[in-house]
């Protein structure tokens, strides 16, 4: 199997499915006519380019054999750590505040490098911490809640 | 003489002790994260457009644009210094501003990037200036059938200029409009995908896709390679040019500004085209090609100049007719929009003071990044040694803070999670993300235009074609995928991107 050829297949495969999907929920909206455009109408018609263009790539991968490019490896480390660490953040910070979430982030996201230090790790988050509540809370007054809401009252 | 009196008019806005003093934060702030890898000015401008809330719209736009070029500069630091590009757009100063470097001129190097840089900007200033009212004045003329044909320009264009297969880039286009139409629909009211979600009702936002697609997959994909940086122990000897540097350099600079202030005014063009075109130039027109990539100083000068000329004339499509040429525009529109003022043609007459004002920042600017950047260099240097284990974890936070403080809501960062992840699955499968970002700038407002302009034809499609400026827009476009699909073009295409591009 050839790697480009796969690459080009999930491509098309991708493509296909975002164009169908954007077709089946524009119909759903109103379509209307080419003079009295509707809310369906263009991104019907952007749905239809999008499948068709999906389909030529992924057929086209199926046929030429050319390009057999090393895939680089995939790793899943850091990206379920890196994606998780931001979701996490967003999850935390309205219930716990920034302090909390800060540290979540930082600790989290550290443990995605190859070179992770337990140490290093903690003393960066609060490094971090202080400069994020001088530059965003202090200086730039963010409106954001910083300690957890059941300790603050308001934030 | 009116452009006198406007330059003038910009003198006086721009040297305002607060403007001067925004300026002054926007050039040093971009040259800070122009030198840090992996956080570039799309990001940074995200993170600090709230703060910009609370200034008067003429500093606002003084600062960003600021961050913009000032990232041009510390880009090419980096590049030079430790072979990293800081910035995406001066990937090719690496070739041969990192080989000057090893042979002892780095001084030299840097110099000639900076002053490069300075000439270019002032060029580029000069004209903005000259073009802005003329192209304005056009842009009055423009119809609902001229602006879509302009868009579809724009949107081929950045095709043309994605490395990769020219199909996905199609395809990411298309993408980028299907989710520009997420929302309500201006027209109608009707909620378009957003599946009663609140929060998709005002539609996605730009900033947690940029976000996504660019800052959160590039940190994944720079956790799976190893770290690699090496830090030039040797000092750096004499800024100094030797006579013979100045003679081979002064004309790649001149070919550079023209080059970058060319490339910087097509839709869909910026400053990462314009280094990476201006150096296959340069190559194309040396005597001695082979010497470039050993530490040839027109490697450095030409591409130098012609990204930061690009990256101040990308400001007249975006100031005349309305239209961000590239992602980072596209965020000074919607810092436009935030603050009230429609980016189009309207604003040089309606907001002379903010127009002028912010193109002769741009000039003032340059100069400070002249006098900042060569006595800094050591700072830089020094802030580079922050190992990457320390750095993301700190962009990521940034990211976050920025996203959140955009609307004051938690939703847009799981968005940008998706968005990385949507992100990270494109890098793999080698498709580009940037021509799907113009695609979602450009949407609603294509969307707009074709609506208008078939209800005054009423369902007629041909009034794209009979209206000149219209037919004239389509059949660039269409000239451009035709040469692009020619077989011989394409392969030399694929070769430059590789040749230069490899790993950005």
């Amino acid at each position: 199997m050839h790697i480009k050829k796969t690459k080009d297949f999930k491509t098309g495969l991708i493509f296909i499915l975002f164009g169908i999907a954007s077709m089946v929920f524009s119909g759903s909206y109103q379509i209307g006519t080419s003079a009295k455009m509707g809310p369906g109408y263009f991104p019907f018609v952007l749905g239809g380019m999008l499948t068709g263009l999906g389909l030529v790539i992924s057929l086209r991968s199926l046929s030429k054999a050319e390009g057999t490019r090393k895939a680089r490896s995939f790793r899943a480390k850091p990206v379920v750590l890196v994606l998780s660490s931001v979701i996490l953040f967003g999850l935390v910070l309205r219930p716990l505040g920034l302090v909390f979430s800060t540290v979540i982030l930082i600790i989290v996201s550290s443990m995605a490098s190859d070179e992770f230090r337990k140490k290093e790790a903690i003393l960066n988050a609060f490094v971090l911490l202080a400069i994020v509540l001088i530059i965003f809370v202090y200086l730039l007054k963010f409106q954001i809640p910083v300690w957890p809401s059941f300790l603050a009252g308001r934030t | 003489m009116e452009l006198l009196s406007n330059l003038t008019l910009g003198f006086q806005t721009a040297i305002s002790p607060q403007n001067l003093l925004y300026c002054f934060l926007g050039v040093l702030i971009g040259t800070l994260i122009g030198v840090l890898p992996g956080i570039g000015p799309v990001q940074t401008i995200a993170i600090l457009l709230p703060a910009t809330f609370a200034l008067p719209p003429v500093s606002a736009l003084i600062m960003l644009a600021g961050i913009y070029y000032g990232a041009q500069y510390g880009g090419s630091t980096t590049s030079i210094l430790v072979n990293v590009p800081g910035e995406a757009s001066s990937v090719v100063t690496c070739l041969d501003g990192y080989q000057m470097a090893l042979q002892g001129r780095a001084g030299a190097a840097l110099t000639i990037a900076a002053l490069g840089s300075f000439v270019a900007g002032c060029f580029a200033t000069l004209l903005l200036a000259v073009l802005a009212i003329p192209l304005s004045e056009v842009a009055f003329k423009f119809g609902p059938a001229e602006y879509f044909s302009l868009m579809v320009f724009g949107l081929i264009g950045s095709i043309v200029f994605a490395s990769g297969s020219v199909i996905k880039a199609v395809g990411m286009v298309v993408l980028g409009l299907i989710l520009g139409m997420v929302g309500t629909d201006i027209t109608s009211g009707t909620h378009r995908f957003s599946f009663g979600i609140p929060e998709l009702a005002d539609g996605i936002g730009f900033v947690p896709l940029a976000m996504g697609l660019f800052g959160i997959s590039e940190i994944i994909k720079s956790l799976e390679r190893r770290e690699k940086r090496e830090i030039l122990k040797s000092k750096i000897m004499g800024f100094w040019m030797s006579k013979k540097d100045i003679r081979a350099a002064a004309p790649a600079v001149a070919r550079g500004t023209l080059t970058g202030s060319l490339l910087g005014i097509l839709p869909g063009g910026g400053a990462i085209l314009a280094s990476f075109i201006s150096y296959i130039l340069e190559k194309k027109m040396s005597r001695d090609p082979q010497s470039f990539g050993k530490g040839n100083i027109r490697g450095v000068a030409a591409p130098e100049s012609a990204n930061n000329a690009a990256s101040q004339t990308c400001f007249v499509p975006l100031l005349t007719l309305g239209i961000p040429s590239n992602v980072i525009l596209a965020m000074m529109a919607g810092a436009m929009i935030i603050h009230g003022i429609q980016p189009g043609p309207r604003v040089i007459s309606s907001n002379p003071t903010l127009f002028w004002g912010v193109i002769v920042s741009m000039w003032v600017g340059n100069l400070m990044l002249v006098i900042l950047n060569l006595p800094l260099i050591g700072i830089w240097v020094k802030l580079l040694s922050v190992p990457y284990r320390l750095l993301y974890p700190a962009i990521l936070l940034f990211c976050c803070i920025g996203i959140y403080s955009v609307n004051n809501n938690t939703f847009d960062i799981g968005l940008t999670a998706l968005f990385g992840l949507l992100g990270y699955t494109f890098a793999k499968l080698e498709c580009e993300p940037a021509p799907l970002i113009l695609g979602f700038v450009l949407g609603p407002m294509m969307e707009e235009n074709l609506r208008r302009g078939m209800l005054l034809s009423r369902g007629d499609p041909s009034v794209f074609f009979t209206r000149p400026l219209s037919l004239a827009f389509l059949f660039m476009a269409l000239a451009m995928l035709i040469v692009i699909a020619l077989p011989a073009i394409r392969q030399k295409r694929e070769d430059a991107f590789h040749e230069e591009g490899e790993d950005g």
